[in-house]
């Protein structure tokens, strides 16, 4: 019943293999086999966004997918978005716009933000209020949160980067 | 919660697929997208004993534009379609309807086959389907069959699809010209399932209504076509008034919508009428 399966997974530029049970979600082997907490667990049905992680650069809900489906798969979690240099930028810019309180919720920001900021370096607040849409933060009431997608756009386009998190 | 325990299948043809539905005697389930079998597996609502992938299946992944269809793999994302502009030019209704889709983060793995698989009555593909007369392509252990939209949301979310059956294909007719669209829908959130929903198409020649669908979805066992309101527009000059007395008939055969957590029958039923009209007079400006 609880046969193993061999999953090969790219995770922030590190080859990983391992051996997990068919029901192991992308998160739990995020989280337990290769201790990268910074992948949040909340609701896993889908619906709060604070464990989401890009797959081969599209962002997903890591609890709604099983580390199976992910076998040959590149992730970034938020793990992947600092260098030893500084923060991302739009790390940066949630610190300085006070985009989080608890910060529970913020791995999840994060990752859609790199995604709609590389896709679309310069996004109307109705596409950046979609994107947020799919991610849930009880504290700030989203009003910094929108600040900090500003400052990032700001930051980007000075440092004339690309969101893309700086990986190999 | 987690999964329960399962076995994990990743076939690479849907011949395989068939093979491995028979082998597991009807207690597998299939894996598209994810994005609503997770959850029912992560909170133990659903027990299968085995999951058959069709993330690595072949050729499940494509629109192409065939004989005055939309020929969609079963497996394509909603991304994809939301970024299609074949689809945008060619089908704007389902075009439409797919930012209504919850999120850009379930968008993204969240397939077509699998929306309408799975059959949510609240959903907006299956009424999408419903309304543009789709058909389902569906392949099983005696090959390949197709099965009309009107016959394949069975109920609550079942379909016509049998236990060794998998959805392969949906093919969508191209708008036809002359023929304007429209999807409304109340829900307490964007991105949640619809509390109630209308989409409709409206034919229009020299001003006169020569073909109406309107279909309703959150107020049955599946999305529902508005027969009475149809049958009040063809052969009418179509006018904010036309529309407004048709949509009062949206909420016949509404006797058994449910009351629930989210909205009682009673504002479903206003609601019909309501987002009827609304969708009709929208259609309208677009034919």
């Amino acid at each position: 019943m609880a046969t193993k399966h061999t999953v090969r997974i790219k995770v922030n530029g590190v080859n990983h293999e391992s051996e997990v049970e068919a029901r192991t979600t992308l998160v739990d082997f995020l989280r337990g086999p290769l201790a990268l907490t910074g992948t949040h667990v909340g609701c896993e049905h889908g619906v709060c966004g604070a464990c989401t992680v890009l797959v081969d650069g599209r962002t997903a809900r890591s609890c709604l997918m099983l580390a199976v489906q992910a076998d040959g798969a590149e992730i970034t979690t938020v793990e992947g978005l600092a260098t030893p240099d500084g923060l991302h930028p739009i790390q940066q810019a949630f610190v300085e716009e006070h985009g989080l309180q608890c910060g529970f919720c913020t791995p999840g920001f994060l990752m859609s933000l790199v995604e709609l900021l590389h896709e679309n370096p310069d996004p109307s607040d109705d596409e950046i209020k979609d994107v947020l849409g799919g991610q849930i933060c009880r504290c700030t009431g989203y009003q910094s949160i929108l600040k900090s997608v500003h400052s990032a756009i700001a930051k980007l386009r000075t440092a004339g980067l690309a969101a893309q998190p700086p990986l190999a | 919660m987690k999964p329960p325990p399962f076995e994990y299948e990743a076939p690479t043809t849907i011949q395989e697929v068939v093979a491995l539905l028979r082998q597991h005697d009807g207690e597998a389930k299939i894996l598209a997208g994810g994005q609503s079998l997770m959850p029912l597996l992560n909170m133990r609502f659903a027990r299968p004993t085995a999951l058959i992938d069709l993330g690595r299946v072949a050729d499940l992944d494509y629109i192409r534009e065939e004989n005055g269809m939309l020929a969609i793999g079963a497996m394509t994302t909603k991304r994809s379609i939301e970024r299609s502009e074949l689809v945008k030019s060619r089908q704007p209704l389902l075009h439409a309807s797919t930012a209504w889709i919850a999120h850009p983060q379930i968008r993204n793995r969240g397939t077509v086959g699998g929306s309408m698989a799975q059959a949510d009555p609240a959903a907006e593909y299956p009424a999408v389907a419903l309304a543009l007369d789709a058909e389902f392509v569906i392949v099983g252990p005696d090959g390949r069959r197709s099965v009309a939209a009107s016959d394949f949301f069975v109920t609550y979310l079942t379909t016509a699809l049998e236990e060794n059956e998998v959805l392969s294909e949906i093919r969508v007719p191209v708008l036809p010209a002359r023929t304007g669209w429209s999807i409304q829908e109340v829900a307490r959130r964007h991105g949640d399932f619809a509390m109630v929903g209308a989409v409709a198409t409206l034919g229009l020649d020299g001003g006169s209504c020569n073909s109406a669908r309107v279909v309703l979805f959150g107020v049955g066992p599946t999305p529902l076509r508005a027969t009475s309101v149809e049958q009040a527009l063809i052969g009418q000059a179509a006018s904010e008034t036309l529309f407004a007395s048709a949509a009062e008939k949206a909420d016949e055969g509404l006797e058994d919508t449910i009351s629930d957590v989210h909205a009682s029958a009673e504002y479903r039923r206003h609601l019909a009428r309501v987002l009827a009209r609304r969708a009709l007079a929208e259609a309208a400006e677009r034919a």
